[in-house]
């Protein structure tokens, strides 16, 4: 027996609760973000010059004293751009800087490059800039009645729904604002760009985006993609918005170390992060509904229109899957749902977790609460009556649900929950309190996973198996918080049946695998997983056939090392003698979604592979004097498929939830009628703190789950699904403001559902009920 | 030159020379600096808590370990107590128990803001502070965190034990300045004195100063609007202004006592203060900022004023050797204008006792409960004898360019039956009192409608209904 090294417990190492394997680290400190990395010698500082108006033309920009300021060792300005001047990810209207014309409050004009930060900053303050004012277009609204869009208006129909809505016993029609949200990733954006050989530009940046940023960089310095390497070893938290809106800090810093020759840093500041960086996009929202005298849906009708902001950035795939979650976990039998996507002159709305999908759903969700309301009928009556499973298959985009679990998931939490006592014991404590009002919902949640643009779905990952029997594991995606690394490592220790301690994670890097796609869409786990075990088979396969040729037997990997027949060799030992036989032990991976398909000029196919699933109930209790409220009781049920990790997937649930809670409550973008965002600090923008958690927060995995699907190891996404569970909250809130009139008026309550809109609903409610 | 600014970091002794810019903060020292990168910079103004590190301070009795944030904290404050940083705890291979309690619970995703909630965490199990869920919550609300939803890191707090002893009061001891510290850099200048007699002089000597207390104000002018302050004065050194005193019918707080200080003598006035006080910004900044300086800042949404208006305070204001007192709400003459000379500083306040059966509330109202900024702040004292209102002090923050007063309001109030009819005109009154403006916090109207209601809810409160945090209790108790 060759195996010396002591035989080890194994403990098994899939759908384990493994701990974050960053964890030790960030509790030390020792966690290196890229402001942490040793600083090079000669590092040259960067400060954005921000324009000053919504939309002018820029009549004069006097950068002489900046230049002649201080440490100042240049200026960069659209002059210095060696390749085009253009950071967007595919359609040409977003430039690294303003050129003649601002279009949003906050554009980068200019750049300047300086010895030390504060020497930059103070630069920046002496330039001299004079405008000639345009009309701006401040919301989508506006902008849609303007006739600005940043593509022509989208359309999903199944069936025709406005003569179905006509047809039905009720009709019911309403309108719904959902406003954006800032993703306050507690590390800034920031970039560090050291060059190298030639021409050759070693990229540090915080983003989910590795290979657009190489890509978008080479195309800024008019160079080939072989020239820049862009590593990410872990951000500080992105949610979507470092997708598209870290790149165009990388690509002044790659300008700045290209131009001089010396290592350039850029970090924004917190407020000037949040006016120059896009958000959730907002929405205004039309539903009408058509339905029965049980609240079945005989048809609907959604029409969208969001605030793109100045350029495209990601706004149509964000507004197309806005319009696939119109549905949320329902079958509509006939639907129109259409998207208008405003340009305005405000900064361009981006990616967050959700992507759109949660804007979508906010309007099915309310609309269900206001026929519930129409029909004197338990809103988790109508949504039962209606899901997916129940009552029909076919999407609008005429993708066929055959996943459906909702159902199943929701009367569990029902149950769980104690639900129907609750919203019993509700009442009656309404009836007996006059200036506090309780309220509880219960909602599902069905999300879509793939990106809808069917390309994008591929994922590479590299495997090095060294003599030692240590891995080195490298993949396209990126790692920030979600704990992807750790599950993929979990899965490539699995495949070889290894210790976790034996499987090195490293750094994503654009030379290790090229061509990938953002970590988004929830995608990471599902695509880089398989491209990992993709690249863990092969090397075995290798292994395979050389341990026939030289043992007889096909290895078989067990936690105790490799058998072959009646040997049992170490792992260590069993590579080495396969290298010393001359097998490669390192393989590429590859992985494709397969079966997806779909034509956006139809809007019809199929977008997802699957769809994740999960409901939430909260009770909440608000006051009718201020608005002021608490979330006092959530209970979550959430399908992960056969979770991969417990606690991280735990994790994601509960922190996407109370995200989502934040967007629909306390989180507020205000922008003045100038165009400036008036709320670019967390003094003025709030997120949750601590003691919004509700102390009765009860969290669970859906245990049935198991993807039907054959994913990785088959389990689902969790990234984003959890984070509209939190629209529960917003029914909740919902369901106290309508009970100061007896449940008899619908509320128009908007989100954020701040204290300020909740008086206003409830002083509405009043109104209304008393000139009923 | 005049002596270094000295200071404990890991328990060593570490000194900063005397052309230190005195404007450096801890943040900037730890990262930049010394390379102590685990400190992180998540908004610069106070807000998350990314850069909480703690302070170990030497009090009449026994070392005071306070979190707080090191992006708003100029070095020169560290002077005479023991800094401590997340790398002052563990390294990876050997955790400490806060540390290893989030590990184990899976406190950290991103882990951005994971040291920075170490730290708090540190400074409870140092303080010995309880560790039940909403002692925690309130600990840690000057603790952002996007990723996890708490959930986890409130586990890992109740899970973190007890501190090790360690001694630390020797050390500190052995550095305690007997001199006030003098700063010069770049022709700024930076004075600490060590008593009020001094820091009166010095004043007197620079009257063109700014006053520095906590900086949780000050540090901002530095950090967002890049603001040059060339003479500081601190009067964070000055044992005498440090002092909450009973004078029997009222509470003299000094100008140094920092909002955790004064809380329990507020809160034995009445709890309404220690209500309002955990939620006036995060445990970091309550750890730094004084009541005074929420007053002398004569910023429109300080929380103090109100209340302590209410409650009528009264303000003692010193030039030298001379001494004044006025009323406190006297002493906001208009936006960004108060009524202190130059070389005039806050010396205390003095803070009546509230008369037993005195109706007497204080209610903030903002966006998130926890660590915001008010957008209506009242304060409430009602007298009430045999049914009839005998006085009114009603004071509102956030409805005009100053801490204000409802004249109106009161008007309607004393002399009449404290009923609801009487608390309606009473609030109507308010529309005379106030034209609140509109801002990212709050509209103008819906100002003045919670105002008012805010007023009635006091009447409603005072036959016994129940605010939105205790509703809970309600239901479920």
């Amino acid at each position: 027996m060759a195996d010396s090294g002591g035989a080890t417990r194994q403990i098994p190492v899939l759908h384990a609760p493994i701990g974050h394997d960053s964890a030790p680290r960030h509790v030390s400190g020792e966690a290196l973000y890229i402001d942490d990395i040793p600083e090079p010698p000669g590092l040259l500082h960067l400060y954005v010059g921000q324009g000053a108006r919504a939309h002018a033309r820029v009549t004069k920009l006097d950068l002489a004293a900046v230049r002649a300021a201080p440490g100042v060792v240049a200026v960069l300005t659209p002059a210095d751009v060696p390749g085009k001047n253009d950071i967007s990810p595919f359609a040409g209207d977003d430039p690294l800087f303003a050129e003649g014309e601002v279009k949003f409050r906050g554009q980068a004009l200019f750049c300047v490059v300086a010895e030390t930060l504060p020497k930059a900053r103070a630069a920046a303050a002496l330039a001299v800039v004079e405008y000639e004012d345009l009309p701006a277009l401040l919301t989508a609204d506006a902008a849609v009645s303007a006739g600005a869009f940043i593509e022509p208006t989208q359309a999903i129909r199944l069936g025709d729904a406005r003569a179905a809505i006509a047809a039905a016993p009720h009709q019911l029609s309403g309108h719904l604002q959902v406003g954006g949200q800032e993703h306050f990733y507690l590390e800034g954006q920031v970039a560090l760009v050291v060059p190298g050989e030639g021409r050759d530009l070693h990229v540090w940046t915080s983003t989910q985006h590795p290979t657009e940023t190489q890509h978008i960089l080479a195309r800024v310095l008019d160079c080939p993609d072989v020239d820049i390497t862009v590593e990410v070893r872990r951000m500080g938290g992105a949610f979507g918005g470092k997708e598209t809106q870290s790149v165009q800090w990388a690509a002044m810093a790659a300008i700045a170390a290209k131009l001089t020759r010396r290592p350039a840093k850029i970090r924004l500041d917190r407020d000037d992060d949040m006016v120059m960086t896009g958000k959730r996009h907002d929405f205004e929202i039309d539903w009408t509904l058509g339905f029965d005298g049980d609240g079945r849906l005989h048809g609907a009708a959604f029409e969208f229109a969001s605030r793109c902001g100045f350029s495209a950035d990601l706004s149509h795939a964000i507004n197309d899957r806005a319009m696939f979650h119109a549905d949320n976990a329902y079958a509509l039998q006939a639907a129109e749902i259409v998207s208008h996507r405003a340009r305005t002159h405000t900064v361009s709305n981006t990616a967050f977790r959700g992507f759109g999908g949660p804007q979508g759903m906010m309007a099915i969700e309310r609309a269900l609460d206001a026929v519930a309301l129409s029909l004197g009928k338990d809103p988790l009556d109508v949504r039962l009556a209606n899901l997916y499973g129940v009552v029909g298959d076919l999407t609008p985009y005429g993708q066929t649900v055959t996943d459906a679990v909702a159902h199943e998931i929701m009367t569990e939490l029902e149950a769980s929950s104690d639900y129907r006592a609750r919203r019993a014991a509700i009442a009656k404590w309404n009836a007996a309190n006059d200036h506090l009002k309780r309220g509880i919902a219960l909602t599902p949640v069905k999300f879509g996973i793939s990106f809808t643009t069917t390309y994008l779905n591929q994922a590479g990952a590299l495997v090095h198996v060294y003599t030692d029997g240590s891995i080195h594991l490298n993949h396209g995606g990126t790692e920030m918080g979600q704990g992807l690394n750790i599950k993929v490592a979990q899965v490539a220790a699995d495949a070889f049946q290894v210790p976790l301690a034996s499987v090195k994670i490293t750094s994503t890097r654009t030379d290790k695998v090229p061509n990938t796609s953002a970590t988004a869409a929830s995608s990471g786990s599902d695509l880089n997983g398989m491209a990992a075990l993709d690249a863990c088979e092969q090397i075995k396969a290798r292994l395979a056939e050389w341990a026939i040729r030289n043992y007889g037997h096909p290895p078989v990997y067990t936690g105790g090392g490799v058998r072959l027949g009646a040997e049992l060799l170490s792992f260590r030992d069993f590579v080495h003698e396969a290298y010393v036989a001359r097998v490669s032990l390192s393989a590429a991976g590859f992985y494709k979604t397969p079966d997806i398909h779909y034509d956006r000029v139809t809007h019809k196919g199929r977008p997802f592979y699957y769809y994740a699933y999960g409901a939430a109930c909260s009770e909440v209790v608000v006051d009718t004097l201020t608005g002021e409220n608490k979330v006092v009781r959530v209970d979550i049920l959430h399908d992960v498929g056969r979770s991969l990790n417990p606690a991280i997937d735990l994790g994601q649930i509960e922190g996407g939830f109370i995200q989502g809670m934040g967007w629909l409550t306390t989180e507020e973008l205000v922008f003045d009628d100038k165009g400036a965002l008036r709320t670019h600090a967390p003094s003025t923008y709030k997120i949750p703190t601590a003691g919004d958690r509700p102390d009765a927060f009860n969290i669970a995995i859906w245990r049935p789950g198991e993807n039907r699907e054959n994913t990785i190891h088959r389990s689902k996404a969790v990234g984003e699904p959890p984070l509209m569970l939190a629209i529960s909250v917003f029914s909740a809130l919902t369901d106290a403001v309508a009970s100061v009139a007896g449940h008899k008026v619908m509320p128009n309550l908007d989100a954020p559902a701040t204290p300020e809109r909740i008086l206003a609903a409830v002083n509405d409610v009043r109104r209304r009920a008393a000139n009923a | 030159m005049g002596r270094p600014i000295r200071f404990l970091l890991d328990g060593e002794v570490r000194e900063l020379p005397a052309d230190t810019d005195p404007t450096l903060t801890v943040l900037n020292l730890l990262r930049y600096h010394l390379r102590r990168t685990g400190t992180k910079e998540g908004c610069a103004e106070g807000d998350c808590g990314a850069c909480t590190v703690v302070l170990g301070e030497l009090t009449e009795d026994r070392v005071r370990f306070r979190a707080v944030n090191a992006c708003i904290l100029f070095a020169p404050m560290l002077d005479g107590r023991a800094l401590f940083t997340v790398e002052s705890l563990g390294r990876e291979g050997a955790l400490h128990p806060v540390q290893q309690a989030l590990v184990d619970h899976h406190g950290s995703q991103c882990g951005f803001c994971t040291p920075g909630f170490v730290m708090s965490l540190y400074a409870v199990q140092r303080e010995g502070a309880p560790t039940d869920t909403a002692s925690l919550k309130d600990a840690l609300a000057g603790n952002l965190c996007r990723c996890t939803g708490y959930g986890p890191i409130l586990a890992a707090g109740q899970a973190m034990g007890e501190a090790p002893a360690t001694d630390i009061a020797t050390a500190l001891e052995a550095i305690q300045p007997t001199e006030g510290l003098a700063l010069e850099y770049k022709g700024r200048r930076y004075f600490a004195p060590r008593s009020a007699d001094e820091l009166a002089a010095v004043l007197a000597a620079h009257p063109e100063a700014t006053i520095l207390a906590g900086g949780t104000d000050v540090g901002l002018w530095v950090t967002k609007q890049q603001r040059v302050l060339p003479t500081l004065v601190s009067l964070n050194d000055a044992a005498d202004l440090k002092g909450v005193e009973d004078l029997g019918d009222a509470i003299r707080i000094g100008a140094a006592v920092r909002y955790v200080d004064a809380q329990p003598a507020l809160t034995a006035l009445h709890p309404a203060f220690g209500d309002l006080m955990r939620r006036l910004g995060g445990l970091q900044v309550r750890n730094l900022g004084t009541v005074c300086g929420n007053i002398a800042n004569g910023s429109p949404i300080g929380d103090m004023p109100p209340a302590l208006i209410a409650a009528g305070a009264t303000l003692v204001l010193r030039q030298g050797d001379a001494r004044r007192e006025l009323p406190l709400e006297a002493f906001f003459l208009a936006y960004g204008k108060q009524d202190r000379r130059p070389g005039e500083f806050v010396e205390a306040v003095i803070v009546p006792k509230i008369g037993r059966g005195r109706i007497f509330k204080i209610a903030k109202l903002s966006k998130r409960f926890d660590q915001d900024i008010s957008a209506v702040c009242l304060g409430l004292s009602v007298g009430v004898e045999a049914g009839q209102v005998t006085d009114a002090r009603i004071a509102f923050g956030g409805m005009a360019a100053t801490p204000k007063r409802a004249a109106a309001c009161e008007a309607a109030l004393v002399g009449r039956p404290w009923t609801r009819e009487t608390v309606e005109a009473a609030a109507a009154a308010l529309a005379e009192d106030f034209t609140p403006i509109s801002d990212m916090r709050a509209s103008a109207g819906y100002r003045l409608d919670a105002a008012q209601n805010m007023v009635r809810r006091a009447f409603l409160e005072s036959a016994g209904a129940s605010r939105v945090p205790d509703a809970e209790a309600v239901a479920y108790g």
